[in-house]
């Protein structure tokens, strides 16, 4: 079965990319997408199923050399699960949408095909991010890691006539290629330490290497703190976190099914999962973790408040995503990776979804993207006004706090966004803490603004493009109503085996047996005031340690990791904060934009260094290209007319100046048309030099 | 078949000789003919070739099929393949076809043409084969003048000047090399490669004095540069590359596939045949010399491949930094390290020869090379964008093509041996990203505006034919690379066992020395 789900999508690729000048266009979009549906629903058979016992499937040999040895092969656990629910539903619902979204569109003329080759992209990346998830050793992760950096390249520059989408297909490449080089790195350190590069071995063998050293550039350091840290940097690249952010933004020039799949759910989550799939060396790492953190709550930070002044709708979600995958790092940096794992699948519902009502808003404003020119479309757009809603509701996090059923009552946001602010609490790391509860304020105060300047108040911008906005065709809005479910409900449903008791979550991740597994007597199951638990309750540690060993379950927690209990126990006041951070949020918005909509722009004149600061995203790419593209070109400028041409050139040539004429002698004549005078030359060099070898003895 | 080799290496002699001898006249039918021949006779090689693979045993890491004869001068004519050699030798079979069929076009002395590449193959592979000094210096040397023809008469422009620079850099490396193997026939006795590989057998590597300066590593120092010399202008190695991009701006596309795909491995495999075996000594005291020439070559070349404007130049940079990835794992001298040497070498041979054909492709259409005078192809020619776009990420090592698993495997091989070395290289993986796709959406994305371009057709059932083979090995490869590695393995095994014994030898009997 997982086989199946596993090569589905490549056989719907390979379908639409070759055969579809033998089915039809049409055939071959509803190939795909049928596969895809049919992956996802076994993957929800797969999800449901999953008992938490690590399997693994040799599927082919792949690379060997020496006691280097990598398989094509599935892991399948918890996490892999996890990711297969993702990345196949999102994936077969944005091919459904694409049906509408690509129907019609202006970047091509009338007779061009290009909606076969948009399917067949589609599926290929699917097929490519699934291998990333499902592998079990690195190095087949690298190749999902690569192949969805091609697939995205391939839909980045999708609108191939456009220059700005093709520089932008290409930055997000180069961009990647530079976490790649720190993930290639990681590989090479992981083998060098552990002699393999499977999971199953690497993690069997941690305990072994926690003190070993590893020689890396100019001086010595902790083995496993390299590893991680490498791997990290991987991570950044895919997940477009500080540094490595900046293609994340450009991406956005691909069809916009394109970035609620690639850029929003499934691959920019990839280092996530990273992280969290490494969870056995991370937990040894702790200068890492730090790190990780760190960047984490800065990018959190860094990208909501680019966001707060981006006026392309794209863009918004595209910041508001770099950010939410902030958070993410946040938690699997301090240690709680099934809440990073259940922030990537509640996110990944809920930015679908605004990615898509954001298309469905283009697709219905005749492919304009700036919220200048929205206004008021509540009414064009009903159904696409409820959705976006939702999702709003979602990623601003609005629930009710410090209630307590068994779980708490929200929506997705609210409750895996609540989750990491408290664990980062937890885990005493109050940089991470206020960063993430200023960034919650920021996130509702865009996410609102993006609401009321496309939905409220009067329209703007192109009067005749607003009398003709409509609604879009149901195969759009159906994926929106199945995406709305998850929003409002992921949360709830899977609280508990997310962000539960150690028991349940360890249950759940398969690191705690079926027969061990004891509901925690302590529990609540209904209480209408929490702290999840029981407030107050001192009662910490010692029972509930759970002793893992590294490679048991999909996760793993040091012994001295207790960060997941302990954020059930923060005090009240960090748990209403980031409800507070939210409302603050949600009232500046309404004051700016419904009640006085002529504020923001008398304080952007106000702040004006300060806004435009934001508005070109702090200047970071200005800076990346005086750093690095201009010298890269003019060193290599440099290298080819002085390296190359004056000094090793000049220098053979001075080498050679006695013979030079020689050869111009020579040259003279075989110009003249033969070159057998010259032939003849060396015929002659090689006998003469034959006869010496000869001479000197070669008759034995 | 006792003669297995010499039958696979000289047919393609035999049919050159068939041509120069039967062939009369330069009308169409005699250049029909003559292509027809030449297609014939190295399709008919490759299939003999095929013979060898079968019979070959990858668990032998001695040499197999070996035929010795006595020959003039009594000298030895002795030939054999092994692990190491076997699939350069595959290699050239499979690739000669596709070359002639390259040149298919070609309307100028075609007879003599073909008469060039035929023999150029006899050359290659007896290169890859000869098992006796004397024998492999011929071939090696021979090679290098139906190139000089090739570049010389049917090449571009300035075909002169790039064919004396090339000869320029060569003659010097072939002198100093020519040298050392009289002085190896000294000190060994005899000009049998064999019995040179034969682990009981050193040369000498007590540390010696010259004019004064202290030789560490003595004999095998002297004789390991002499052979660098050679092998590095071969490879070509950053310093000694600029013959590279000037000799395939100039030689028409065929020559460039040969050149690139085939006559580059020379230098690598004689790395593998003589440096690494014979003088372990000197190959681990230059090692650092070498690893880090090649991470500067990765870096030096990759940025200037960044600013061209001749796809043709810009493609032959990207070929010296991938043979850096090459020179590194040999050196490297692990198993990784050198299995991912040879198989970067394979790999370099199918998509650098596609590269070529991508620019032959259009050169063929426009007659420019210049990257300016295109952009928008993909609104024409789609089957060529995928084509192109397929060769453009297997040249930048994407996974799944051949091109990562040659990358993958130096790289992860020279981290062991030093992590500076590999940091450095590794940032090619950025760099060969930037110019290989910077080039491909000027040439291939955008809109179609240039006027000449409006009216370029796609590729023709023959060009098709020409690229299928190379996307079929490429995607084979990169998904079932233990098609290579089980045949190379155990011979790469040996020979790191044997330079690993040999050098710890030297170590341990330096210490003595000291103490």
């Amino acid at each position: 079965m997982e086989t199946t789900i596993l090569f589905a999508p490549l056989v719907g690729a390979l379908i639409a990319g070759f055969g579809w000048k033998a089915i039809g266009e049409t055939a071959a979009q509803w190939v795909t997408t049928g596969l895809l549906f049919l992956a996802a629903f076994l993957s929800w058979i797969v999800f449901l199923t999953h008992d938490g016992v690590t399997e693994s499937i040799t599927i082919l040999r792949w690379i060997e050399s020496g006691s280097l040895s990598a398989d094509w092969a599935i892991r399948m656990d918890r996490l892999t699960a996890t990711m297969l629910i993702v990345i196949t539903s999102v994936s077969a619902l944005v091919h459904l949408y694409s049906f509408g979204y690509m129907a019609h569109d202006e970047n091509f003329k009338e007779g061009e095909n290009y909606k076969a080759r948009f399917f067949a992209y589609l599926s290929f990346f699917t097929f490519a991010m699934l291998m990333l998830v499902t592998s079990d050793n690195l190095i087949q992760m690298f190749f999902g890691w690569e192949g969805v950096g091609v697939a995205s390249y391939l839909l980045i520059g999708f609108y191939y006539k456009k220059p700005s989408a093709n520089a932008a297909a290409i930055k997000a490449f180069v961009v990647n290629r530079v976490g790649d080089l720190g993930f290639a790195l990681g590989i090479f350190a992981t083998y060098l330490i552990f002699d393999s590069v499977k999971f199953a071995d690497i993690f069997a063998a941690v305990p072994d290497h926690v003190d070993d050293t590893i020689t890396f550039l100019w001086r010595d350091w902790a083995a496993l703190e390299v590893i991680a840290v490498l791997l990290f940097v991987g991570a950044m690249g895919k997940s477009a976190q500080l540094i490595l952010h900046t293609w994340l933004p450009d991406a956005m020039e691909g069809p916009t099914p394109v970035s609620a799949l690639i850029h929003a759910a499934t691959m920019v989550t990839a280092g996530v999962f990273l992280v969290c799939r490494m969870s056995p060396i991370i937990e040894f790492a702790p200068n890492a973790k730090e790190f990780i953190v760190f960047l984490g709550a800065s990018t959190a930070f860094f990208a909501a408040t680019v966001g707060l002044v981006q006026n392309d709708i794209k863009r918004v979600i595209a910041y508001s995503t770099c950010s939410q995958l902030g958070y993410m790092f946040v938690a699997a940096g301090v240690g709680v990776y099934s809440v990073a794992m259940f922030h990537l699948l509640t996110h990944a519902f809920f930015k679908a979804m605004l990615f898509l009502g954001a298309g469905s808003v283009i697709h219905g404003m005749h492919h304009e993207q700036d919220m200048r020119n929205y206004g008021g479309l509540k009414d064009k757009l009903p159904w696409t006004f409820r959705a976006m809603m939702i999702g709003t509701l979602a990623i601003t996090g609005v629930g009710i706090p410090l209630l307590y059923v068994g779980f708490p009552i929200g929506f997705a946001g609210f409750v895996s966004k609540d989750a990491i602010i408290e664990s980062a609490f937890a885990a005493s790391n109050s940089y991470a803490f206020w960063m993430l509860v200023i960034s919650a304020l920021f996130t509702s105060f865009y996410s609102w603004r993006l609401i009321f300047l496309t939905f409220y108040g009067t329209p703007r911008g192109d009067k005749h493009t607003h009398e003709h906005a409509h609604e879009s065709p149901t195969v759009m809005l159906a994926p929106l109503g199945i995406l709305a479910v998850g929003a409002i409900f992921a949360g709830m449903v899977f609280y508990k085996p997310f962000f539960g008791s150690e028991q349940s979550v360890g249950k759940f991740f398969g690191y705690v047996s079926a027969d061990e597994y004891h509901e925690e007597a302590h529990v609540p199951a209904f209480t209408l005031i929490a702290p999840a638990y029981a407030a107050g309750d001192e009662d910490k540690d010692e029972e509930h340690a759970i002793n893992q060993v590294p490679g048991e379950g999909a996760i793993f927690h040091h012994p001295d990791n207790h960060v997941l209990h302990d954020a059930h126990y923060v005090p009240k006041w960090v748990k209403l904060s980031p409800f507070v951070a939210m409302l603050l949020g949600f009232l500046t918005a309404y004051q700016m934009y419904i009640r006085r909509p002529d504020l923001p722009a008398k304080l952007a004149e106000q702040q004006a260094p300060l806004y435009n600061f934001l508005l070109n995203k702090w200047y970071v790419d200005e800076i990346y290209n005086v750093l690095f593209v201009r010298p890269a070109l003019w060193i290599g400028g440099f290298l080819w007319k002085r390296g190359d041409g004056n000094v090793i050139d000049g220098g053979i040539n001075g080498l050679a100046l006695g013979i030079i004429p020689f050869f111009t002698r020579l040259a003279g004549r075989a110009q003249s048309g033969y070159m057998f005078t010259y032939v003849f030359g060396m015929v002659i060099g090689i006998a003469v030099l034959l006869t010496w070898v000869t001479l000197g003895g070669g008759a034995k | 078949m006792g003669n297995l080799l010499s039958l696979t290496t000289f047919i393609p002699l035999i049919g050159a000789l068939i041509l120069a001898l039967f062939l009369r006249g330069d009308d169409e039918p005699a250049q029909r003919n003559a292509k027809w021949v030449a297609l014939a006779t190295t399709g008919f090689t490759f299939i003999v070739s095929l013979f060898i693979l079968a019979q070959f045993n990858p668990a032998d890491t001695g040499f197999q099929m070996v035929e010795e004869r006595e020959w003039l001068l009594g000298m030895q004519y002795r030939m054999g393949v092994d692990g190491i050699s076997i699939l350069f030798v595959m290699l050239t079979t499979f690739l000669m076809p596709l070359v002639i069929g390259a040149c298919w076009d070609v309307k100028v002395r075609v007879k003599e043409y073909m008469i060039a590449f035929l023999v150029l193959e006899t050359l290659m592979l007896g290169v890859f084969m000869a098992l006796d000094l004397v024998l492999f210096y011929l071939f090696f040397e021979a090679g290098l003048i139906p190139m000089f023809l090739i570049i010389g008469i049917w090449g571009g422009a300035n075909r002169i000047y790039a064919s004396f620079k090339f000869f320029l850099y060569t003659f010097l490396g072939s002198v100093l090399m020519l040298v050392a193997m009289v002085a190896m026939f000294n000190a060994a006795g005899t000009t049998n490669i064999e019995a040179m590989l034969d682990p009981e057998f050193q040369f000498a590597s007590e540390t010696m004095f010259v004019f004064g300066w202290q030789i560490a590593g003595g004999m095998q120092t002297l004789l390991w540069l002499a052979f660098f010399a050679s092998f590095a202008v071969k490879m070509p190695m950053w310093p000694v590359h600029t013959w590279l991009p000037d000799a395939h701006v100039q030689a028409p596309t065929a020559g460039s596939v040969v050149l690139a795909a085939i006559l580059l491995k020379m230098g690598g495999y004689g790395f593998l045949r003589f440096s690494l075996p014979m003088f372990p000594v000197a190959s681990d005291l230059l090692a650092p010399l070498v690893l880090w020439m090649s991470a500067i070559a990765i870096v030096y070349t990759s940025l200037v491949a960044l600013v061209q404007n001749d796809m043709k130049k810009l493609i032959a940079y990207s070929s010296v930094a991938h043979m850096g990835y090459v020179t590194m794992g040999i050196f490297a001298a692990n198993q990784q390290g050198v299995d991912g040497a040879i198989f970067q070498m394979l790999s370099h041979g199918f998509i650098s020869g596609a590269l070529f054909l991508c620019v032959g492709v259009i050169y063929d259409r426009m007659h420019t090379r210049e990257i300016d005078a295109y952009g928008g192809l993909v609104n024409r020619m789609p089957a060529y964008a995928l084509i192109f776009l397929f060769f453009t990420m297997a040249n930048v090592g994407l996974p799944g093509t051949s091109g990562f698993i040659g990358e993958f495997l130096t790289l992860i091989g020279v981290f062991q041996v030093n992590t500076w070395v590999a940091a450095v290289a590794t940032t090619g993986v950025i760099l060969s990203a930037a110019y290989a796709l910077w080039l491909y959406r000027r040439v291939v994305m955008g809109d179609l505006i240039k006027e000449a371009l409006r009216s370029i057709t796609d590729m023709t059932r023959r060009e098709r034919a020409l690229f299928a083979p190379l996307v079929l090995m490429t995607l084979l490869l990169g998904v079932y690379p233990a098609l290579v590695t089980d045949i190379i393995g155990p011979s790469v095994t040996a020979l790191v066992g044997n330079y690993e014994t040999a050098v710890l030898a030297f170590e341990s009997a330096n210490m003595f020395a000291q103490n």
